[in-house]
């Protein structure tokens, strides 16, 4: 069940001078999130931004009542959400959006590159749970665009590609060199920069594999209502808050 | 214990004045998880065509200062859908369910109003001739008095309940587009729709809408609706039902205090998904601290 909910600013872990982890804590009961789940944020003291902003859960504590969000500040909202107080307000609107979708994987790749890293600690820890072999890929232009790598291996094996080769292997991801061994995974998820996850659908396709993408979008509502934020398909135009932000790619007119 | 009933014409009355509006609520279903949509005076669902429109191209959305630019284009499923399994699904809410209805043509709006006429439960519909983001049609009959009589006159004569007709802001005079639909046979009329804006992306010096322009809705808009509220309200003998950047209880009474007979919600509900209820308890308040037993007193209560 989506809820309006308020919670605390209780910390703040940057991970380099754009990208930070925020975490929230919440007097109330945290409904349950899926992995690919996003709640739209509303930031804070700033007439200036009239609209919340939709951003993928990175992790929840339902227990101690916490949620975390990985941000990177690249525009005046999410560099705003980057400059709270501790014990400041934020008001969430959440769980939103449709979810990776785990069923019956045995060896799964997760391609992630830039922002699009964020629900893959969610969906790695399912995936843990159900005993699949997890093969996470992580790309950037450089080692200081890689984040979370402790995090994802604690899910499985992690490897990096970075274009200038300063961690990992030099390249993109689509490059890598486990896309030119023997290729045995069951399924890859994605989420990142749209060419990168094109190039990944592309692959995973000519392998006959199914691959699910997490889609970015500009949004309003982020419940279905507005129909602002439509990505086209084979079965006319989607609305990646509510039948997204997940979708098979071989549905995708991208 | 406050009065909260409204009449909107055509011998129509809502529980209370507040309403949402016609793309900002989807179909109401999409806010139950927030809502209880039957203690809504009533839905101005989602805009509804003779057949289903993808609408138009992405990016259709640009925030602005103090609102926002749409440039959905109508996306919907069609009146047959709504009709055969949207609908089905939300008559069981207590609240006034009103199908925007849009066309391309005028002989598209009477096929639309003769379906809707068909449909047992809904008492009204709201005649969209604003809609700002459709190549043909849609704002084109809504910003000249001819056509907007004329598609007026041809849904009158096609459907027998209520017909609400939204008008665009984007006129000279409003006051007259308002006094011809009233000739023409409407019972109330619903305002503003938005305003046409652009935004342009200086850095790549493209529009940032696929459509280059769009309509802009918000508190930005509020003043130059409110405006135009009084002005209809004080040209035209039919209910106004008055819409235009409402963000609080205290902007809705200020729409009632300009002549408004009900109020609708609209990009308020993108912000916060419970605004509605929480404007109708606002409300319900102001009345109590103010000793105004029914709330239809505040209805053009303007001091000048």
């Amino acid at each position: 069940m989506k809820k309006v909910q308020d919670f605390k600013v209780l910390e703040y872990s940057w991970l380099n001078d754009e990208n930070y982890i925020l975490k929230l804590i919440a007097d109330d009961e945290i409904p349950e999130i899926k992995p690919g789940n996003f709640a739209e944020i509303k930031v804070p003291d700033s007439a200036d931004i009239f609209l919340r902003r939709p951003i993928s859960v990175l992790d929840v504590n339902y227990e101690k009542k916490t949620i975390s969000f990985y941000i990177k500040a690249i525009g005046k909202g999410t560099r705003k959400l980057g400059q709270l107080n501790i014990g400041q307000t934020v008001n969430i609107v959440y769980p939103l959006g449709n979810q990776f979708v785990v069923q019956d994987e045995k060896k799964v790749l997760i391609v992630g590159g830039g922002s699009g890293i964020a629900p893959f600690v969610l969906l790695g820890r399912e995936l843990q749970s159900k005993d699949v072999d997890v093969t996470f890929l992580m790309g950037g232009r450089t080692k200081n665009d890689i984040f979370l790598t402790d995090e994802f291996s604690k899910y499985g094996k992690v490897e990096v590609t970075t274009e200038d080769g300063s961690r990992g292997e030099k390249g993109m991801v689509t490059h890598h060199s486990l896309f030119k061994s023997e290729f045995d995974f069951d399924k890859v998820y994605t989420c990142g920069p749209d060419p990168m996850m094109k190039a990944v659908a592309k692959i995973a396709e000519s392998k006959g594999i199914l691959c699910e993408a997490s889609l970015e979008n500009m949004m309003a509502c982020g419940i279905g209502a507005c129909l602002c934020c439509v990505t086209p398909t084979h079965d006319g135009n989607k609305v990646v808050c509510t039948e997204g932000p997940v979708f098979n790619t071989k549905e995708l007119a991208w | 214990m406050v009065d909260l009933r409204v009449q909107i014409g055509g011998g129509l009355e809502l529980k209370n004045p507040v309403t949402t509006a016609s793309g900002t609520f989807g179909f109401g279903q999409e806010f139950t998880d927030f809502i209880d949509l039957d203690e809504l005076g009533g839905i101005f669902v989602k805009g509804l065509t003779l057949k289903l429109r993808q609408g138009n191209d992405y990016p259709r959305m640009a925030e602005t200062a103090s609102g926002m630019l749409n440039a959905v284009g109508l996306q919907n499923k069609g009146i047959d859908y709504f009709i055969e399994t949207t609908y089905p699904d939300i008559k069981k809410y207590k609240t006034e369910i009103f199908p925007n209805i849009n066309g391309s043509v005028v002989e598209d709006y009477i096929a639309v109003a003769e379906k809707v006429n068909e449909i047992e439960g809904i008492n009204a519909l709201e005649l969209n001739i604003s809609c700002p983001n459709v190549k043909e049609g849609g704002m084109a009959f809504g910003v000249s008095c001819p056509s907007a009589i004329a598609v007026t006159e041809a849904v009158r004569k096609a459907y027998d309940g209520v017909i609400i007709v939204k008008l665009s802001p984007n006129v000279t005079d409003i006051t007259e587009i308002a006094k011809g639909v009233e000739g023409a046979g409407a019972d109330a009329v619903s305002l503003v729709n938005t305003f046409l804006g652009m935004a342009i992306d200086y850095k790549t010096r493209k529009p940032v809408l696929s459509t280059i322009t769009g309509g802009l809705s918000g508190p930005a808009i509020k003043p130059i609706a409110l405006r135009m509220v009084w002005q209809v309200y004080n040209a035209v003998k039919i209910p106004v039902v008055g819409m235009g950047g409402i963000m609080n209880a205290e902007d809705a009474i200020e729409f009632m205090l300009a002549g408004s007979s009900a109020i609708q919600i609209g990009t308020a509900n993108f912000i916060d998904p419970q605004i509605s209820i929480k404007i109708l308890k606002g409300i319900e308040d102001y009345c109590k601290d103010n000793n105004v037993s029914a709330v239809r007193d505040l209805i053009g209560a303007l001091e000048v």
